[in-house]
């Protein structure tokens, strides 16, 4: 049951509309950006990251003709707040063939938060090979960055307090596509996902 | 998760399965032959004790590389060689272990009940294992039979359900802990257990255990999904429990034609170490069924899922 809009304090900053032409946008820029799609690899950050990767893989190929590898990358394992919280379940990691060796990887995630997700995920990217360059793109970039880490590709700048929630929903997990803000618990942003803002996955 | 795995009776069903699932997940992880480093970072600065009382290859080393490939430190500690040896007991072993900042034991022992007491007793804060104890349990060997059966006899729709598959148990159950252990996860399962042995390696009390018994094993092959063979104990037998080897291996062992009588598509298992030509012969051993060497490589992602799922959260 996706969260109404007309929850108290709940509102919607991004409908369908604004999802779809933010995700073409994005497409646009990454192809604008490496010339095209040959060696790009999208890796999605699970949950919500690797529905957006595959709907860029979709657009991205639409417009070269060829189609562009998407996985999955979870970063469960190297996460810095493990020892916080009792031990996580893991999300599927889906490596396209071909690896990350010498390629473009696009890391894609919903909201870019604290940046200790994308610090993670860098560091398993380490582990699986050494790609030549790493990109970022995120549909929200919500602010209050906590490591020196910077999104290449924003789909929307949303300045918001640290004690707001950002949720992004998408069709094929949650019935419709948006973002919505509201109130939330009033955690530091540490001790939280970088898609906490989410809600409990 | 329980701080500790002592018994399967410390896993509910939905633990049990997500137990297979993370080794699954880990499995497809380092399988992978384009990734770089086959290890992850998750239990850096953690010490994984194996704490050995009784002889072991496969399940030492198996926990070894689990811990290893978790980036733990391990400090191996068999009782030969060790200040046991002189006479040392278990306490005094844990409150050195304590000493030295272990946060997992993983502890076999030839006493049944041995990992209970360094759990409970307050001796030490670390969690315990329990990778085998006298003739009570050993929770990972099943795990990992399980996580094997998964892989091969899930059905498409609902992989790794085990639901309805009929799983033969066969030899030694009397002094086996891999036996109950399996009895009580398979159970849980939902799969279906016959054990099969001479009523002299039946234990006492077998009539409580959620599964059938049966003395004749050719009545038992045909329908089975799995026929897993016990090695016999022949270490823990002060007694004769059947007249001669020969007899044992004509009623009990895995023969030719007794292969030729499973179905297409049943595993046979063991868990290691075999006596070839005893319980099981060359031919069953070494057929494309067999999954003896696959349970071994399995052994590692089941037992990186436990440390990763006692270790790697909260304490």
């Amino acid at each position: 049951m996706p969260p109404a809009v007309d929850e108290p304090g709940v509102r919607e900053v991004l409908d369908a509309a604004d999802v779809a032409r933010a995700l073409t946008r994005i497409a646009h820029e990454i192809l604008e950006r490496n010339r095209g799609a040959s060696d790009v690899v999208l890796l999605g950050v699970p949950t919500r990251g690797v529905g957006l990767a595959r709907r860029l893989g979709e657009r991205m190929s639409a417009v070269e003709g060829s189609a562009v590898p998407v996985g999955s990358l979870d970063v469960t394992m190297y996460r810095d707040d493990l020892r916080l919280r009792p031990a996580r379940a893991l999300e599927h990691t889906d490596i396209p063939a071909g690896g990350v060796d010498g390629k473009v990887v696009v890391l894609v995630d919903d909201v870019l938060y604290s940046g200790r997700t994308v610090r993670a995920a860098l560091t398993a990217l380490d582990d699986l090979g050494r790609p030549r360059s790493v990109q970022l793109a995120v549909l929200v970039d919500r602010g209050h960055r906590e490591l020196p880490i910077r999104a290449d590709f924003v789909g929307k700048n949303l300045p918001t307090s640290s004690r707001e929630r950002v949720r992004v929903l998408l069709a094929d997990t949650d019935g419709r596509d948006a973002v919505l803000i509201g109130a939330g618990p009033g955690q530091p942003a540490a001790a939280l996902d970088e898609t906490s803002g989410a809600g409990p996955r | 998760m329980n701080r500790h795995l002592l018994s399967i009776d410390d896993l509910s069903r939905d633990e049990a399965t997500h137990v297979l699932d993370t080794a699954a997940e880990l499995a497809h992880l380092l399988d992978d032959t384009d990734r770089a480093v086959r290890k992850l970072p998750t239990l850096r600065g953690r010490t994984v004790v194996n704490l050995f009382f009784e002889d072991s290859t496969r399940t030492r080393i198996s926990f070894e590389a689990a811990a290893k490939r978790l980036s733990a430190d391990v400090i191996n500690f068999s009782a030969k060689g060790s200040s046991v040896s002189k006479g040392e007991s278990l306490k005094d072993t844990a409150l050195t272990l304590e000493a030295m900042g272990a946060d997992a034991v993983v502890v076999r022992h030839p006493a049944s009940g041995a990992p209970h007491r360094l759990a409970y007793s307050g001796w030490t804060r670390s969690s315990v294992v329990n990778a085998g104890d006298g003739t009570h349990e050993h929770p990972t060997q099943a795990l990992l039979d399980a996580f094997t059966m998964r892989r091969h006899l899930g059905p498409p729709d609902r992989p790794g359900a085990l639901d309805g598959r009929r799983v033969a148990i066969v030899g030694d159950i009397l002094h086996s802990r891999v036996a109950r252990s399996n009895v009580l996860l398979l159970d849980k399962l939902g799969a279906a257990v016959t054990l099969v042995a001479p009523p002299t390696l039946l234990p006492v009390g077998v009539g409580s255990w959620p599964c059938q018994t049966s003395y004749d094993l050719d009545a038992v092959l045909p329908a089975c999904d799995v026929v897993m063979m016990l090695r016999v104990q022949r270490e823990r037998m002060n007694a004769a429990y059947f007249p001669s080897a020969r007899e044992y291996s004509r009623r009990y062992g895995l023969d030719a034609p007794r292969l030729g009588m499973l179905a297409e598509h049943a595993l046979v298992m063991h868990p290691g170490p075999m006596n070839r030509g005893l319980e099981i012969s060359a031919v069953a051993a070494d057929s494309p069924r067999s999954t003896i060497v696959e349970q071994v490589a399995n052994g590692v992602s089941v037992r990186m899922a436990v440390l990763y799922l006692l270790l790697g959260g909260a304490q």
